[in-house]
């Protein structure tokens, strides 16, 4: 068995200690340790996105991410934006435009467009196609969730006016 | 039972192996703070090193990557970080991500070939993560910073307590890559940084990947160009080839077919150089002859392209 690996970190903005394997990825950490279900396994080597976390202010691939090197990061997953406005402009622009279908890819598709809005507020329709690259839908085709992150950014462009 | 059921229990591939377990033999898990430290746990054993973890992860979940006894995550140490410029030399810590390349000013206006290498590599949520050090060491054929760093020269440096004091070697970039994964670095060093003589302003500089998909592909082929363009001939001309021989590489002989002169009269001659400086295979991503015919082809265009810079 792997060393066990004693970590302290922010998890969603509470303070949280571990114990992971040396090999443990945070994703599986994530999942089967601290039952926060909604970050999802897809493919388990960076291609899908669905495991999609934001650490310390840039999105990443929880698959890819060693448990252990969570230690004395910030880390926020889907349940952590709950409360957030963005977010719940993104959510509501998700099902105005039928941009969920089978769900999986949802929570992964919301933590990066959550993460390019914080980059760039108000993105085109091109650079939305490059900012989701690394994450993928086999229901909607991207069109509609192409246009409801667009319509989140426009949103908030009303709201910055206001 | 339905013997077209049968056929296709018969042929469906094994399942997969289950996600998670594996590669569960590290002894010791370490994450110094400090250079010194590091290179001393270096000094006392067989270390396996961890930095952003992309590449080593899904390596060890599929069996490919080993651990040795001790796994030390190098992302706390304050000696690899950072990117700056001193006396025309510049300098990118180990720990330097593809986003922190993207977002560098001196990246963007002197390095154009790294800037797209580092602009089309995998996906945001790799790039953010995914260590410009790591991409050296790993030593794929394919990496995507390789190509462009091969053309501007680069060195490594590696540091070292050997003998319990500090040592630092400097190695060329196309010397430190011998074979697929594999490196010139000894178990007892750790690559702190890279450095690159900054580019003169007229150093112009591009870079191609040819993949099935513009995200999270692995090469079939690239290509690094760079030059001095001067009325239609190059000088200083620097062409590098990634997934066509056991490392990246340059290309000596093709550069010296363009050097000085019309690339409109070079290209054929640098063409055929070309092909016999590459020695592809065929793999899953592409067969040998459709690597040839893309590097001659796409070379062609990018040639074209610099000389009428």
């Amino acid at each position: 068995m792997s060393a066990n690996v004693s970590i302290a970190f922010t998890l969603n903005g509470v303070a949280v200690r571990a114990t992971v394997p040396a090999h443990q990825s945070a994703l599986e950490m994530l999942r089967d340790e601290l039952h926060l279900t909604g970050t999802k396994y897809g493919c388990g080597e960076g291609e899908c996105g669905a495991c999609t976390i934001n650490v310390d202010g840039s999105s990443a691939n929880s698959c890819l991410l060693f448990a252990a090197d969570c230690d004395g990061r910030d880390v926020v997953t889907i349940e952590g934006l709950a409360d957030d406005k963005l977010t719940e402009r993104l959510k509501q622009s998700f099902v105005t435009h039928g941009a969920v279908q089978c769900g999986f890819c949802t929570p992964g598709l919301v933590m990066q467009a959550r993460h390019m809005l914080d980059k760039n507020p108000h993105p085109g329709h091109d650079e939305i196609k490059r900012g989701i690259e690394g994450n993928l839908c086999r229901c909607t085709g991207y069109k509609k969730v192409i246009e409801a992150i667009a319509e989140a950014g426009e949103a908030s462009n009303l709201e910055d006016a206001r | 039972m339905n013997e077209h059921l049968r056929s296709t229990a018969v042929e469906r591939e094994p399942a997969p192996p289950t996600p998670w377990g594996a590669a569960d033999e590290i002894a010791t898990y370490l994450a110094p703070r400090s250079l010194d430290a590091a290179l001393e746990a270096l000094r006392a054993g067989p270390v396996t090193i961890l930095a952003g973890g992309t590449d080593l992860m899904p390596q060890s979940k599929t069996g490919r990557a080993r651990f040795h006894p001790t796994l030390m995550n190098i992302r706390r140490i304050p000696e690899l970080q950072g990117i700056g410029e001193a006396s025309g030399m510049v300098r990118f810590g180990a720990l330097a991500t593809m986003t922190d390349l993207l977002e560098n000013a001196l990246v963007r206006s002197r390095f154009n070939a790294l800037w797209q290498a580092c602009d089309c590599f995998a996906s945001d949520q790799l790039r953010n993560v995914a260590t410009i050090g790591g991409n050296i060491c790993n030593a794929s054929p394919a990496g995507d910073t390789l190509v462009p760093l091969l053309v501007f020269d680069a060195h490594v440096v590696l540091a070292s307590k050997a003998d319990g004091t500090l040592a630092t070697r400097t190695v060329p970039l196309r010397d430190f890559l011998v074979g697929p994964g594999r490196t010139s670095r000894r178990p007892d060093e750790l690559l702190t940084a890279v450095e690159v003589p900054l580019p003169n302003e007229r150093f112009v500089s591009a870079f191609y990947k040819a993949g099935a998909r513009p995200a999270l592909d692995i090469s079939a082929i690239s290509i690094g160009v760079g030059a001095n363009p001067a009325a239609g001939a190059l000088n200083d001309a620097r062409i590098a080839f990634g997934a066509v021989a056991p490392t990246a590489i340059r290309a000596p002989r093709t550069e010296a077919t363009l050097e000085g002169r019309l690339v409109a009269e070079t290209i054929e001659p640098a063409l055929k150089a070309a092909d016999d400086e590459i020695s592809p295979i065929s793999d899953v991503r592409a067969s040998a002859w459709y690597r040839r015919e893309l590097i001659r082809n796409v070379l062609r265009g990018m040639l074209e392209n610099v000389g009428q810079c």
